[in-house]
């Protein structure tokens, strides 16, 4: 049957992993023009037949993972009810002649009387292996123990586990989301966009941002970012925590992880204003929208906002204020107050001159806001996988037999062998060892 | 300050390089004596690296950064060849083949003389970006290399298929190397080990990767390499358990392995670019 063969799992395997190195290679979700400036316009349109700029989503990258799962779970029903009898038999047996002329045997005489060597190997074998099956032979005995029949079901366990994963991450897929949140300190927000869609998410739930604070080493690297967030339901504030890379928030369902930073504009500053006639200043803070009189009552200054990045011919000056200035009977005119460069304004040459004299810096935090309700098959997945690779790989299904003739008056032969479904060196040298224990007692 | 680690670890190379000799040395000269000496030699070198890796985790909380020693591309070497060589004493003292040193201490050398002697290789203690404080991170870091560490010998391992002759009479230097049974079970126990670990590896790295950004897998070139390489090493093991495969063809397929292993560590840092910074 075609979907049950190990040709169809390597074959898969193979184009998984070779075609894999292509995403690794080609740029991931870029834009059409930087693909075009990366690759030409011909190599452009083979990337989107192909869905090579997120491929993998694409289709034929799905596909071949649809095919994984099809050959796992149709070769699982039919391997295991195959090999269910020999899992869970009603009766164990046993077959002297094959122990007999197993490759790994060690045959030694003794001294000992047979009926007590009988029974002491009987208890080590008990003791050591598990319920011993005894048979009375023409010349003496045979005895046989196994233990470790169940873990021939650990492969199945690891096939299990992959299937678990892509259910886990088809789960995570279709109900779950990633949205990023910029929240200013002081700001609180209940919706969000998702990364990649841009739909917009209602959450059962607002966030507000308290307090963000960055701390850095000496070296001028960052040591921790950290985030006071209070959750508010109905109307209600439920709790305060603070979340920290590697430290996130998790409530009814929905993550939270701190994942970037920046200034937020503030809110309110302190302006001094010179009036170039009369050599005098004032000072005076204002909030964003508020207005002020200018003085000698010639007109009006409005505070009107705040770009974190503020152009000027080209060069970017960085943090700026901005301002309306309406002189009486004039046209109000609008001016840049960068930070950075306290005489800016002073270069107009205007009646007045503005001055930001102090305005209190403020962060934003940027949130990372993740809901996937198939997580925890996904990480059931990662347990079964690792213990069910302990067990196929470490654990074997073990037979030990032992035969005892009487070989004259004095002296016994012992026949000592063993066969493992794994690890066969392995196997050979747990008999030496039993061996040993055997001759010892 | 961390001189002490550095002047210690540069020392575990010369000791490693010495090692590497003996062994080598030994091989066409039928002269056991010097294998022995080889790995008591290994021996030594793994008490320095150990003394290097544990000296550096002290330095570093002196520094008042305090973190394991499994920060950058210097510190991963190092302990690159700290789990290659407790792994290849392991195997020599269980099997008790001491001709396979031959092909497993040169990879012990090279890993921490590249991390001593590339000038690009920084060996100086720097505090840990905020994504990197995670005790999954050294879960993560230590599964992995001794994934590769169990990979790395059986690369080494796979390359006496074609150095062993079939026929049992021969009187070529390399007939005493392991039987080829012998071989061939080693480098399936290293597969097998490599395999478990690097599977512990790859999900430690992905609920680390939950814990930092919420997302466990982001088809990041590192993580995607990593999976490239246990693909290869699934087919190895299907093909030696369900078809039956063995011998050269089998031993290149580990081969191919190990050169994935390569390219995840080294070639992602270099070629590609992502979220790691370093092996
Ligand atoms: C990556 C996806 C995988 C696929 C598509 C796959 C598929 C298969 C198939 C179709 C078989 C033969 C039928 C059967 O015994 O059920 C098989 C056998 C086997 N697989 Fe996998 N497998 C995968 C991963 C793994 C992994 C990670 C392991 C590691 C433990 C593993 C270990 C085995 C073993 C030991 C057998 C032989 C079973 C026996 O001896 O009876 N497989 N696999």
């Amino acid at each position: 049957m075609f979907f049950c063969s190990v040709e169809l799992t390597v074959y898969t395997l193979v184009l998984l992993a070779t075609t894999s190195i292509i995403g690794t290679v080609v740029l991931q979700n870029g834009s059409p023009q930087q693909y075009v400036t990366l690759y030409g316009n011909g190599f452009y349109n083979l990337i989107k037949v192909l869905k090579l700029d997120d491929m993998y989503h694409a289709w034929w990258f799905l596909f071949l993972l649809l095919l994984l799962c099809i050959n796992i779970i149709v070769c699982s029903i039919e391997r295991l009810s195959l090999t269910w009898k020999t899992i869970f038999p009603k009766k164990v047996g046993f077959n002297p002649d094959r122990f007999r002329t197993l490759k790994n045997k060690e045959i030694f005489t003794t001294n000992k009387e047979f009926k007590t060597l009988a029974s002491e190997f009987q208890a080590i074998l008990s003791k050591r292996v598990g319920p011993v099956l005894y048979e009375e032979t023409s010349k003496g005995c045979v005895m046989y123990a196994e233990k470790g029949r169940w873990t021939r079901m650990g492969v199945y366990v690891v096939h299990a586990s992959i299937i678990l994963l892509v259910l886990g991450a088809l789960i995570g897929a279709v109900f779950g989301f990633k949205g990023d949140l910029r929240l200013d300190e002081g700001a609180k927000a209940d919706t969000l966009f998702t990364t990649k869609s841009r739909t917009s998410i209602q959450l059962p739930f607002a966030i507000q941002c308290n307090e963000f604070e960055v701390r850095f080493y000496d070296t001028g690297a960052p040591e921790e970012f950290r985030s006071n967030l209070t959750i508010i339901e109905n109307g209600k504030e439920s709790f305060t925590q603070d979340i920290r890379v590697n430290h996130p928030l998790r409530y009814k369902g929905i993550n939270i992880f701190q994942s970037s930073y920046g200034t937020a504009a503030p809110d309110n500053a302190l302006f001094e204003i010179l009036d170039n006639t009369t050599q005098k200043s004032i000072t005076i803070r204002l909030k964003v929208g508020e207005k002020a009189q200018l003085p000698r009552d010639a007109g009006i200054f409005e505070f009107e906002g705040f770009l974190p990045n503020f152009k000027f011919r080209e060069h970017n000056l960085g943090e700026a204020f901005f301002g309306k200035v309406t002189l009486k009977g004039k046209e109000g005119f609008q001016i840049p107050l960068p930070t950075k460069f306290p005489t800016f304004d002073k270069m107009r040459k205007g009646q007045f001159t503005f001055v930001v004299k102090d305005f209190e810096q403020r962060y934003y935090t940027g949130l990372q806001v993740t809901k996937d309700p198939g997580i925890w098959y996904v990480y059931a997945g990662f347990i079964l996988m690792i213990l069910g690779c302990w067990i196929t790989f470490f654990i074997s299904h073990q037979c030990y037999f032992i035969e005892i003739e009487k070989t004259d008056q004095k002296t016994t032969s012992v026949l000592v062998s063993g066969k493992a479904n794994r690890n066969s060196y392995g196997m050979t040298l747990k008999i030496k060892k039993f061996v040993t224990l055997l001759k010892d007692k | 300050m961390s001189m002490n680690s550095s002047l210690i670890l540069s020392s575990t190379t010369f000791i490693y390089a010495l090692a590497t000799v003996f062994y080598i040395g030994s091989f066409p000269f039928k002269k056991q004596i010097l294998a022995k000496a080889g790995f008591w030699v290994i021996v030594i070198g793994l008490i320095g690296n150990t003394t290097g890796i544990l000296l550096r985790w002290v330095e570093s909380y002196q520094m008042g950064y305090g973190h394991a020693p499994f920060s950058n591309m210097y510190e991963s070497l190092v302990f690159f060849s700290w789990t290659l060589a407790v792994l290849y004493i392991f195997v020599e003292i269980k099997y008790k083949e001491s001709s396979i040193g031959v092909f497993v201490s040169p990879l012990i050398f090279l890993a921490i003389a590249y991390a001593s002697f590339d000038p690009n290789m920084s060996s100086k203690i720097s505090p840990l970006i905020p994504a990197l404080k995670s005790n999954w991170l050294i879960a993560h870091v230590i599964s992995c290399f001794l994934g590769y560490a169990g990979f790395a010998l059986a690369f080494g391992f796979s390359f006496i298929y074609f150095f062993k002759p079939k026929d049992p009479k021969s009187t070529s230097v390399f007939a005493r190397l392991p039987s080829w049974e012998m071989i061939d079970e080693l480098t399936y126990q290293m597969i097998v080990f490599g395999f478990l670990f690097l599977t512990i590896g790859i999900i430690t790295g992905a609920v680390w990767a939950n814990s930092a950004w919420g997302k466990y897998w982001s088809w990041d070139p590192k993580e995607t390499w990593s999976l490239i390489t246990w693909f290869v090493y699934a087919i190895f093991l299907h093909l030696r358990m369900m078809r039956g495969w063995h011998g050269t063809r089998l031993a290149l397929v580990s081969i191919v392995g190990f050169l994935a292993v390569l390219f995840t560590y080294f070639g992602v840092n270099y070629l590609l670019s992502g979220l790691h910074s370093y092996g």
